[in-house]
């Protein structure tokens, strides 16, 4: 299954699940990263890290390390 | 909860998500009614401001912006700590007052649907109508109050739009009783609660064992809440409590900790059908069209560099004549003190410990306060969070993140509002390891040091052509110094005693919006006001103690003694000549130059002189004599302190001015012409001077700094800690400079 950090820019997704039960996990959870969420890939930072996403109606950033834990699929 | 008979104030917490304009509407509500202090024990700053509306004096207790009460640190633990009434230094507040973002509903709603299980009266103020209308978000709002069964009242806290319905609507909710709402978990994970409550109640080591802590319990898999509840004794507890996660791991859908995000976020999903239409795409405002633009991979870069030159700028150059006016004043109100005091030790205390102590604390507030406009600024307008999305690649190769850049950055100009900026660092960790580094950053007071050594010992050769100059790259050397510290000690720091694993880099880049011009004055004053309260009495209280070093013991006339067979006759001759002539000024010169060197011998047999030559040993394998050494101890308030110190020193009173090219080289000349005393060997050398700047460029010879550092710590352990390695590494790097510039070159 395809990771939210292998979307291309522009692209995109809906939320499968996040994988763990750490804080990062759960931070990315209650940012709004649930099952059935739907999420765009926005852009990159100048040196391609982190990432800029679009989801339930705002911007978030995360870092590539935390956008590969979320798994994705087409919406 | 209190019986409201004869009341007369109430209190409300006001809790919010980050970037939902909560300080703006706190500061809009509390006007100039608002104070700051600290809670003990956790470096959460208390902050309290108040309004009063209908006979009735409300208190608000802003609690740090949060977008989930899921406390896995004390910091964290204040807020939940406080709205369940269990801290003895606070009361429970009747009623909770809870921004959110209307153009962000959804994700605001996760700490509403948290805050709604307290039971408390809640009351919510739904911010940016004008965002959310610009984005063509449309929200019902009598159909959200029934859905939330609170009140909810529309602001708009920049422009005050709303703000008489909601303090309506606060005096009102403290007098209603809260209703703890039906839980938003599944069935299974509901039923496990409740035998939990049970047994925690009959246990009797959590009081009432209120429903959101068992919960809170239960949800916390990273053992911080069983570490800190459950002390010894709990064995039985914590059994029943992983016995619990265990059942409900085998029920999909109640997996602890995923089923808290996913039940709230069906919950919300509820509560906004019907409620909040969005369009099916974003609809672009002219926010996202410059949000392109500054996260472009060359434009954004650009505009972040331009921004930073400026910000830095600011903080170091247009301080510059306000902290010449502040010295020029406490120099004035110190002669004008003196002029009314009788000569002696009174007068010397007044002028030269007191009166410069206070200056030493005022002289800060200059760069404190631009800084803080800046990142004030920056931070309301939505900025700061792009700027740590653009540096954080870079940060993180030292084991940072992109918000450690721009306190790390202001640190350049002045530590101690670098340190205070550090606050956007929200892991404990991160901020910690940058406010221990920040000092490292070659500041403006070290440059005095820096110019007055380099433009005596350094040669003015140039290479390449005259392009390269000695002085400038020994200049650009020193902050390199500093930085490569700053590197390797955040790096070690990291590794060993702040070890833990990487913060989340999960940072929401909020919409842009003008910020508050109200907002971004009040915090100026704010941190201003805190620097000086806090920090202030210590600075002040370290500038007495060293003055208090050098001017006792006093023996005047011993050491005047010696002197008197040239005095006499000066001063018999002056009367005879006329004002004016050169002749008369030559006497006058010749008598101050006596003095000087009175002063000098008077501080050569005081406290600080006979330590100085005591641990000269300790410092020789530096090349320092004992008067560089007594210098450097003396500059412990303040390192540019040095300059003048040397100028006693060695003889050349302590008129001194840095900025001014003559006395440069006036004390540049008495420096290089010293020597070991009882020998003509010279004191200063090339690796002397190197050793010297090596040392001020590492050290922590600044009192304010380590004042600013003990109170956002809230710790003294932290800043012993960095007076210590700081220091030590100075001491290190000093001595292998001296060592090493001797074998291959000495002077």
């Amino acid at each position: 299954m395809k990771t939210l950090g292998q979307l291309a820019i522009g692209a995109a997704a809906k939320v499968v699940e996040v994988t763990g039960v750490d804080d990062v996990a759960i931070r990315l959870m209650e940012m709004g990263l649930v099952p059935g969420t739907a999420v765009r890939l926005v852009g990159q930072a100048p040196l391609g890290d982190p990432l800029e996403l679009e989801l339930r109606g705002y911007r978030l950033s995360v870092r590539r390390t935390e956008a590969d834990r979320i798994a994705v699929t087409s919406p | 909860m209190n019986a409201p008979v004869a009341r007369q104030s109430w209190s409300i917490a006001l809790v919010g998500n980050p970037n939902t304009g909560k300080s703006t509407l706190f500061t809009a509500l509390s006007g100039i009614h608002q104070q700051t202090g600290n809670y003990p024990g956790v470096t959460v700053e208390k902050k309290l401001g108040h309004f009063d509306h209908a006979g009735k004096r409300l208190v608000l207790v802003d609690l740090p912006g949060t977008y989930s009460l899921a406390p896995r640190s004390p910091d964290e633990m204040l807020a939940v700590d406080l709205l369940l009434g269990r801290r003895d230094d606070a009361e429970q507040p009747q009623a909770v007052l809870c921004v959110v973002d209307a153009a962000n509903l959804e994700r605001n709603l996760y700490l509403v649907s948290q805050v709604l299980e307290l039971g408390l009266p809640t009351v919510i103020a739904l911010n940016m109508m004008d965002l959310a209308e610009q984005r063509g978000v449309v929200v019902d709002v009598p159909r959200l109050e029934q859905q939330l069964g609170v009140k909810v009242v529309p602001v708009q806290g920049h422009k005050r739009v709303g703000l008489d319905a909601l303090k309506h609507a606060l005096a009102a909710a403290v007098e209603q009783s809260g209703v703890t709402p039906p839980s938003p978990f599944p069935e299974p994970f509901q039923r496990e609660l409740a035998t939990l409550q049970t047994a925690f109640k009959a246990d009797r080591k959590l009081g009432d064992a209120p429903r959101y802590l068992v919960e809170r319990l239960l949800l916390d898999t990273s053992g911080y809440l069983e570490d800190s509840l459950l002390v010894d004794g709990s064995a039985a507890l914590r059994e029943s409590v992983k016995q619990a996660r265990g059942r409900l791991g085998a029920i999909d859908g109640c997996q602890v900790p995923a089923v808290e995000p996913i039940s709230r976020y069906r919950w919300i999903d509820g509560v906004v059908s019907g409620v909040v239409r969005r369009p099916s795409e974003r609809r672009e405002t002219s926010g996202d069209r410059l949000d392109r633009w500054l996260t472009h991979w060359f434009t954004g870069s650009l505009t972040f560099l331009a921004l930073m030159f400026v910000m830095f700028q600011a903080v170091f150059e247009w301080a510059g004549p306000l902290m010449d006016l502040i010295d020029g004043g406490t120099g004035a109100v110190g002669e004008w003190l003196g002029s009314m005091l009788p000569e002696g030790a009174l007068r010397s205390l007044v002028v030269d410990g007191i009166v410069a102590g206070v200056g030493g604390v005022i002289i800060f507030l200059p760069q404190i306060m631009i800084l803080f406009g800046f990142v004030a600024v920056l931070e309301e307008c939505g900025y700061m969070a792009r700027a740590a999305y653009l540096m954080d690649k870079l940060m993180t190769k030292v084991g940072l993140s992109g918000k450690s850049f721009i306190p790390m950055l202001s640190s350049f100009a002045c530590a101690i509002p670098g340190i205070m900026a550090t606050r956007v660092i929200e892991n404990r960790r991160d901020r910690l390891t940058t406010i221990l580094v920040a000092p490292l950053m070659s500041c403006s007071a070290r440059l005095p040091v820096y110019v007055l050594l380099i433009a005596a010992f350094i040669p003015d050769t140039h290479y390449a052509g005259g392009v390269i100059g000695l002085q400038g790259v020994t200049m650009l050397a020193m902050y390199l110094v500093g930085v490569v510290a700053a590197v390797i000690v955040a790096f070690a720091l990291k590794r060993t005693l702040l070890r833990g694993p990487t913060p989340p880099f999960v940072l929401e880049l909020p919409s842009y919006k003008w910020p508050s011009v109200q907002l971004v004055v009040s915090r100026m004053i704010d941190r201003g006001w805190a620097f000086v309260k806090n920090a202030g009495t210590l600075i002040v209280a370290v500038s007495v103690i060293v003055w208090a070093a050098l001017y006792f013991p006093q023996n005047t006339e011993a050491l005047r003694a010696p002197f008197v067979a040239q005095l006499e006759p000066l001063e018999q001759k002056l009367p005879t000549l006329k004002e004016g002539t050169p002749e008369h000024q030559a006497v006058v010169d010749e008598l101050a130059e006596i003095e000087t060197r009175i002063k000098g011998a008077q501080r050569r047999q005081s406290i600080l002189g006979r330590a100085g030559r005591a641990i000269e040993p300790v410092f020789r394998p530096l090349g320092w004599d004992w008067r560089i050494t007594c210098a450097a101890i003396a500059s412990f308030p303040a390192r540019e302190v040095i300059v003048a110190t040397l100028g006693i020193l060695y003889d050349l009173g302590d008129e001194l001015d840095v900025g001014n090219e003559e006395d440069r080289t006036r004390l540049g000349t008495a420096l290089a012409s010293a020597t070991w005393d009882g020998t003509d060997r010279p004191v200063f050398n090339t690796p002397v001077a190197l050793s010297i700047m090596v040392f001020f460029a590492l050290c922590a010879q600044c009192a304010s700094t380590l004042a600013v550092i003990r109170r956002e710590t809230n710790s003294w352990g932290w800043p012993v800690f960095t007076f210590v390695y700081m220091t030590v590494l100075a001491y290190v790097a000093s001595l292998v400079t001296y060592q090493v510039g001797m074998a291959i070159g000495g002077g």
